[in-house]
């Protein structure tokens, strides 16, 4: 008799009792969980998201042109809402119900390409001025010092009035190329600052001094190391400018500055309609709301978005 | 104290020399030339010559901008109007910056004898439905341009109700109007700005102690949260100020108010760039000043950003 050579049928004891388990966790998934329980928050996204779609699909939603002027079907102009055009339409015969829903292109195009502008000139200089310090910082600072000393708003009017002062009128599209610079020109210098404090506190943590030791090339340092943890401030930012750029859009276009007709614009829509404002208040109405519902949503998903991110902010 | 004030006012002079020669060279960016735009295109060169020696524009550009802020240092020239026949933009201004100051500073102590008090009262009564209350109407009128509450003010007050003028500038009844619509998003900012300075404030320490030695809630608060929490509002009021400024181009437009920003969206269609220049500018040093003015009140109040500054 030798001893037994066959496979071990003798099952280790297991412990079945379960180790307390934890559903993996991050900072974002965290800050999304805190974001999902805040009502109001999921209301204004779902808005947004609306509004979005509905200005990507524009032309399947509208039944007219938002140039198409359906002036031979009234005796006077502008029209209240009837069964053709359900909200009405301006004083050119043009539908106000394609002009609002074109309008939302134009509102969150031109924002988010000012946007797209603002937070590559921002984060560049401001990584670089927040990462190098020294005469490089210097300069920047005052430049945006200067940037700062001149109230917003004004900087782009006067910009936008300057470039459309030639002797002949400006094509509509380059009336927002127009804005574009205007607006751009005008919104990094926030962002630059924004990056710059934000790289600076950062420049001194552990990681930072880990990685440039084992000998990380400055550029990885900076959009490897440093951006990622900056992305939260930015987005909150990006958030919050994107009203700002929808506002500022339409206060140029309301002043005839900004989107030139046949485009629509909601600032646009609402100046011409201010002659009618006795006869047609309608006119006034819809694009202020339209206006109004989407800044107020752009602030409200800013302010959860920040408080999410960023619970010590939590007031 | 004199040190403090007299090194912001040196500090603020070349912010002051960068934003002249910002406007001055946006102004020159313009794609047709001053004196294309009064001539026309047919212009002789003999004419052509003339009036850019009249207007000092054949000599270098430096050389221009150094006259150009000369001229307003000086003898508070801002330049000549191109279409109202060569009159000095100063004489408009003279004309049209009162109103516009009227309208601005009306707006500003509506805002802040509203938007302080609603932060106060938001902060006191923290998360309570008041509070809530306050923060939504804040957020709501930060979002609503003054374009938009402007005319919906007027289709109901004016139009519907008649209660007020539609537009124009004449007795008080006409300022109510421009006033609420200028004021009401700063009062949103100041409020807002109040609330959370207060809200900081009463976290602190010395706030605890206060209440620990026994002073009453309305005591603590009156004589240590308040003067507290309302100097960092000061900070803010400069800015706002601006905004006042740079808002009544717009709210001057809808109410046809005859004030700078008035005539400037009105010379931006005539191609007058001279006056929209000099109109900018002019806001954007009083802007400067306001803020150099919060910052020395800043230094005067609070002991603290002096010592700050000494060290």
């Amino acid at each position: 008799m030798g001893i037994q050579t066959g496979p071990i049928d003798a099952v280790p004891p297991k412990f079945e009792e379960p180790l307390i388990s934890q559903p993996s966790t991050s900072p974002g998934r965290d800050a999304m969980i805190r974001l999902r329980k805040n009502p109001v928050a999921m209301l204004c996204l779902v808005y947004i998201i609306s509004l979005i779609l509905i200005a990507i699909f524009a032309p399947l939603l509208t039944h007219y042109d938002y140039d198409f002027q359906d002036s031979n079907r009234y005796a006077s102009l502008p029209a209240k809402p009837d069964h053709f055009h359900r909200l009405g339409t301006d004083n050119l015969g043009q539908d106000v119900l394609s002009r609002l829903i074109y309008g939302a292109r134009v509102s969150l195009g031109v924002s988010v390409v000012v946007v797209i502008i603002e937070v590559f000139i921002g984060v560049t200089l401001g990584l670089i001025a927040g990462f190098r310090s020294g005469m490089t910082d210097l300069v920047l600072m005052r430049v945006t010092d200067v940037m700062f000393a001149f109230p917003d708003l004004l900087l782009a009017i006067l910009l936008a009035a300057v470039i459309r002062s030639g002797s002949q009128a400006l094509p509509p599209v380059t009336s927002v190329l127009t804005l574009f610079v205007a607006l751009g020109i005008v919104g990094w210098p926030g962002m630059t600052r924004l990056v710059r404090g934000q790289a600076l506190a950062l420049r001194e943590k552990e990681y930072i001094e880990a990685a440039r030791a084992t000998g990380v090339r400055e550029k990885n340092i900076l959009f490897k190391h440093l951006l990622p943890n900056l992305l939260s401030p930015i987005i909150v930012q990006v958030t919050q400018d994107l009203a700002g750029y929808i506002l500022a859009e339409s206060t140029l276009s309301f002043l005839g500055l900004g989107v030139q007709p046949p485009f629509p614009s909601w600032g646009q829509m609402i100046n011409n309609a201010l002659e009618y404002k006795d006869s047609q208040p309608q006119l006034i109405l819809f694009p202020s709301l339209l206006l109004a519902l989407t800044v107020m949503s752009f602030n409200f998903f800013g302010d959860a978005l920040r408080d999410a991110l960023d619970p010590r902010m939590r007031k | 104290m004199l040190n403090f004030i007299v090194k912001r006012i040196i500090l603020a002079i070349p912010t002051l020399i960068a934003v002249s020669f910002l406007v001055f060279m946006i102004a020159r960016l313009a794609p047709s030339s001053p004196v294309e735009i009064i001539l026309g295109e047919k212009a002789t060169k003999e004419n052509v010559a003339r009036l850019e020696k009249e207007y000092g524009l054949d000599k270098p550009l430096l050389v221009q901008y150094v006259n150009y802020v000369w001229g307003i240092v000086a003898h508070g020239d801002f330049g000549k109007s191109f279409s109202r026949g060569g009159q000095p933009v100063s004489e408009m201004i003279r004309q049209d910056f009162p109103v516009t100051a009227q309208l601005a500073i009306s707006a500003f102590i509506l805002a802040f004898f509203i938007g302080i008090p609603v932060g106060i009262l938001a902060a006191l009564f923290h998360n309570s439905w008041f509070d809530r209350l306050c923060m939504a109407g804040v957020v709501a009128l930060v979002s609503v341009p003054s374009f938009v509450i402007g005319p919906l003010m007027v289709i109901y007050f004016a139009v519907r109700l008649r209660w007020l003028p539609v537009s124009g500038w004449d007795s008080p009844a006409y300022t109510i109007l421009p006033t609420i619509a200028l004021g009401s998003r700063s009062a949103a900012i100041l409020a807002r700005f109040m609330r959370s300075s207060l809200l900081d404030v009463l976290k602190q320490d010395y706030i605890r102690t206060a209440m620990a030695k026994g002073l009453s809630k309305g005591r603590t608060i009156w004589r240590h949260a308040l003067k507290n929490s309302i100097l960092p509002v000061l900070t803010i009021l400069g800015t706002s100020f601006g905004g006042l400024l740079t808002g009544s181009f717009v709210v001057e437009t809808i109410f046809q108010v005859p004030g700078i920003g008035y005539e400037s969206i009105n010379s931006i269609s005539k191609r007058d760039y001279p006056v929209i220049q000099g109109m900018a500018l002019l806001v954007a040093i009083i802007f400067i000043l306001a803020n150099l003015g919060v910052d020395i009140l800043y230094g005067v109040v609070d002991p603290r950003v002096r010592s700050q500054e000494a060290q």
